[in-house]
């Protein structure tokens, strides 16, 4: 295979695996932040957690893949990238910590105090991942201060830029749309039709924000004019807002609620493929001087390497997504009074 | 304090506090799943229960582990950048692979074992422990190759500035990496043998559910004992690697400093690394050293005093950590016999069982021990002759670090607090009532 063929296909590859994690986090974070708003007693909670119960785990792990992909195809571009963001990262992995002991723990001590505190943490375990991962990617795309040897000069407050911030905003609305339309979908009463209104409300402030963010981008960033190098990549945006406006459809017709969230999820696929394919062929982006980016000619490894990565992706990767679907098969019932009372529910 | 050493010691407690749920689950999946096995051939209702109240256990152990697992694999991006550019080529796609067929098995059937009781079959939930057992320890397997790469690189060649893959085959073949990962492995089954006797010991001392119990230890038992001996086997054979890869470790796992043929193993002995010598040195057994790391009564071992001083690993851990490791492991292969002997009737023998359920930490401690050897022992490298710690580390402030160091050991202890008071709770509390003597459902509620 040619560097040039693996290159891109890497890079392709790369924003692939960041867009499924996206659409399979992006339920549960959302739900978490929503939890507070839309919950009202406790079963209701409790249906919250065990909605995203058998898979947030899973979910999970299509950001450690995320992660090691980067560092195996782009070693050069994950350190970088890391050490850069390294406060965001950090704050990060201690949200996703304290989330995950929430969901395991809260059942297992039998104290209303507790369970409140896991409540809390649940919510700021699942909002504050969705929002700094905005910030990130859109620090991404905007370009951050990295000199000619990777080293970086900005700080937390730098990334809370405008641009930044919007990015964080824009990233949990759509969180919390897609997670609203999940617990439509796994909920059951007055829970689902909660969330059915939420997922509306939330359906106009994402069709506000795809607008917004898109001004936004062509104003701070480059991306819109690289890809009119290569309009072809525009046809990612296209599917973004069919399945927006597919998921607006499915909202009143779908026969199931599966149908509105998985056009959600095509949404999130369209989006950031769209965004991320269009940094192309930078991975970061240095604004002090763009022959100090990072792309994929100076960034990744060796030939070997991503041709025996490319293989080992080619084979593992689809059939994790067959025994995960299976898995997500198994468990699409509905979260139900029996079900809570099970001695393994959350 | 200088960004290297907060960075080296952010990873300790990163690593540590990883490690203290990985040999659990190694072990634990597979007891699990030969306990599971049991249950669908015979339709026995107490293994039924039996795998559920051990299962929780596993539970709230493995939770901490998955997310814990994700702050090490940031780590190198975030702490040691300079390295990660360097070994990324390799390392990189080891963690990669590690993710893709390993954790991922793990974690999506760890969810339909824990909720699919009653979605799927009997069997297919049987296969679902079974795979996250096989799972877990694969995963291990391409982290111990990574870990392997760093102790003893091979298959790479120096271009552009850094280790690039040239075979991967060798990667995967590497002798010092296998040595490794068989001895780790053994370690986490005999530490979740040892969970398991010792738990058991305990209820049975107090007359709980008898026969669960007893079933418990028949399980574990001949399990603890025969990975008791595999470990001391293992880790003879991976002392060789170290004798032929690492010479400088062998030589301060041991606090030897002159180069000798028929080199002694002294029995009590305390390093003096600032003078290069032992300040005590007596019992000597001749030529048992050369024996040990070569097989030979008559090998050389090489001493501290013939490498370069700024090659020398801190001397006094190095040694401290192996003579505990090794200490434990003949306790532990002394424990676990007369567990097997008495595992008909553990609670004839009230001081074994108490024993038992006293030696329950002792495997971590061992463990967290073999790998203060592994990693300490490498130093000044972190990867062996080719690359110096001190130039690993990312170009960070170290005040940055001081506070995510700060943050980690905070959240950390707090988390194994938590982890340890519920871990208690549950193990005091047993299994679930028999569903005839079960009124309701207290659990359901919670």
């Amino acid at each position: 295979m040619s560097i040039e063929f693996l290159l891109g296909v890497w890079f392709f590859l790369w924003a692939l695996l960041w867009a499924v994690y996206f659409i399979l986090d992006g339920f549960d974070l959302g739900a978490g932040t929503l939890m507070p708003f839309i919950a009202k007693n406790d079963d209701e909670v409790r249906t919250v957690y065990n909605a995203s119960g058998p898979f947030w785990d899973g979910n999970e792990v299509w950001l450690i893949t995320a992660g090691g992909v980067t560092f195996a195809a782009f070693p050069v571009a994950y350190s970088v990238m890391f050490s850069a963001l390294y406060a965001p990262l950090l704050m990060l992995l201690f949200a996703l910590i304290f989330r995950a002991v929430a969901f395991e723990f809260r059942s297992k001590i039998d104290d209303p105090k507790w369970r409140k505190l896991c409540d809390a943490v649940l919510f700021f375990g699942s909002f504050v991942p969705a929002l700094l991962l905005g910030v990130a990617f859109a620090n991404l795309f905007m370009g951050i201060p990295i000199d000619a040897d990777g080293i970086y000069h900005g700080n937390l407050l730098k990334l809370l830029n405008p641009y930044g911030l919007a990015g964080g905003i824009f990233f949990v609305c759509i969180f919390c749309m897609h997670g609203a339309l999940w617990l439509r979908f796994k909920a059951e009463g007055d829970l689902a039709e909660r969330a059915g209104k939420t997922a509306h409300i939330m359906w106009y402030l994402v069709l506000t924000l795809v607008i917004a963010f898109l001004a936004l981008t062509d104003y701070y960033t480059f991306i819109l004019d690289n890809i009119s190098e290569a309009p072809v990549i525009y046809i990612f945006l296209v599917l973004a807002v069919v399945a927006l406006l597919g998921v607006r459809f499915y909202m009143e017709h779908g026969k199931s609620p599966i149908s509105a969230w998985a056009c959600s999820a095509l949404f999130i696929l369209g989006l950031v493929l769209f965004a991320v394919l269009g940094m192309f062929p930078n991975i970061i982006i240095s604004n002090m001087d763009p022959a100090f980016s990072i792309t994929v000619y100076n960034g990744a490894s060796s030939q070997l390497t991503l041709t025996i990565m490319f293989f080992v992706v080619l084979c593992a990767v689809p059939l994790v997504i067959c025994y995960q679907a299976w898995v997500y098969w198994v468990f699409s019932h509905k979260v139900t009074a029996k079900e809570l009372a099970s001695d393994h529910a959350y | 304090m200088d960004v290297v050493l907060l960075s080296r010691l952010q990873f300790a407690v990163a690593v540590f506090f990883h490690f203290i749920f990985v040999p659990l689950t190694l072990g634990l999946t597979v007891l699990l799943a030969i306990m599971e096995t049991a249950y669908v051939r015979t339709g026995n209702e107490m293994y039924k229960r039996m795998v559920k109240f051990w299962g929780k256990l596993f539970i709230i152990n493995f939770v901490l582990g998955i997310v814990t697992g994700i702050t090490l694999e940031f780590q190198f991006g975030t702490n040691w950048s300079k390295y990660s550019a360097f070994v990324g080529d390799i390392f990189g796609s080891l963690l990669a692979i590690e993710a893709s067929v390993a954790f991922f098995l793990e974690s999506t059937f760890v969810a339909v074992w824990i909720f699919g009781w009653d979605k799927v079959s009997q069997k297919t939930h049987c296969v679902a422990i079974w795979l996250v057992a096989i799972a877990s320890n694969l995963s291990a397997l391409w982290i111990i190759l990574a870990n392997g790469f760093m102790q003893h690189p091979v298959g790479y060649v120096i271009r552009n500035g850094r280790a690039e893959l040239e075979n991967f085959f060798a990667v995967l073949t590497n002798p010092y990496a296998w040595g490794q990962y068989f001895h780790t492995i053994s370690s986490g089954w005999l530490l979740a043998g040892f969970f398991v006797l010792g738990i058991s010991a305990w209820h049975l001392l107090r007359k709980n559910e008898i026969d669960l119990f007893k079933a418990s230890v028949k399980f574990a038992a001949p399990f603890t004992l025969v990975f008791a001996l595999a470990v001391a086997v293992f880790g003879h054979h991976q002392g060789n690697n170290v004798a032929l890869y690492q010479p400088a470790k062998l030589a301060a796992m041991e606090s030897h400093w002159e180069t000798t043929t028929n080199a002694p193993m002294v029995a009590l002995v305390w390093p003096d690394q600032e003078n290069g010598k032992n300040a005590v040195e007596a019992i000597e057994i001749p030529g048992l050293l050369s024996f040990l790391a070569f097989n030979d009564f008559n090998a050389e071992v090489k001493g501290l005093n013939d490498f370069a001083k700024e090659d020398i690993p801190p001397v006094l851990t190095t040694f401290l950590s192996f003579r505990l490791m090794v200490g434990m492991g003949g306790l532990f292969i002394l424990l676990a016999f007369l567990a097997w002997k008495k595992r008909e009737d553990l609670a004839s023998n009230p001081l074994l069982c108490k024993a038992l359920t006293y030696a329950i930490p002792l495997p971590y401690i061992a463990i967290m021990a073999g790998w203060m050897l592994a990693e300490v022992g490498r130093q000044p490298w972190i990867v062996y002759s080719l690359m110096r710690t001190s130039d690993a580390v990312s170009p960070v402030p170290s005040s940055s670090v001081a506070i995510s160091l700060l943050s980690f050991i905070v959240v950390y202890s707090v988390l194994g607090i938590l982890d340890i008071y519920l871990l208690i709770k549950y193990a005091r509390k047993g299994p679930q009532p028999a569903p005839a003597a079960e009124s309701e459902s207290e659990e359901g509620v919670a």
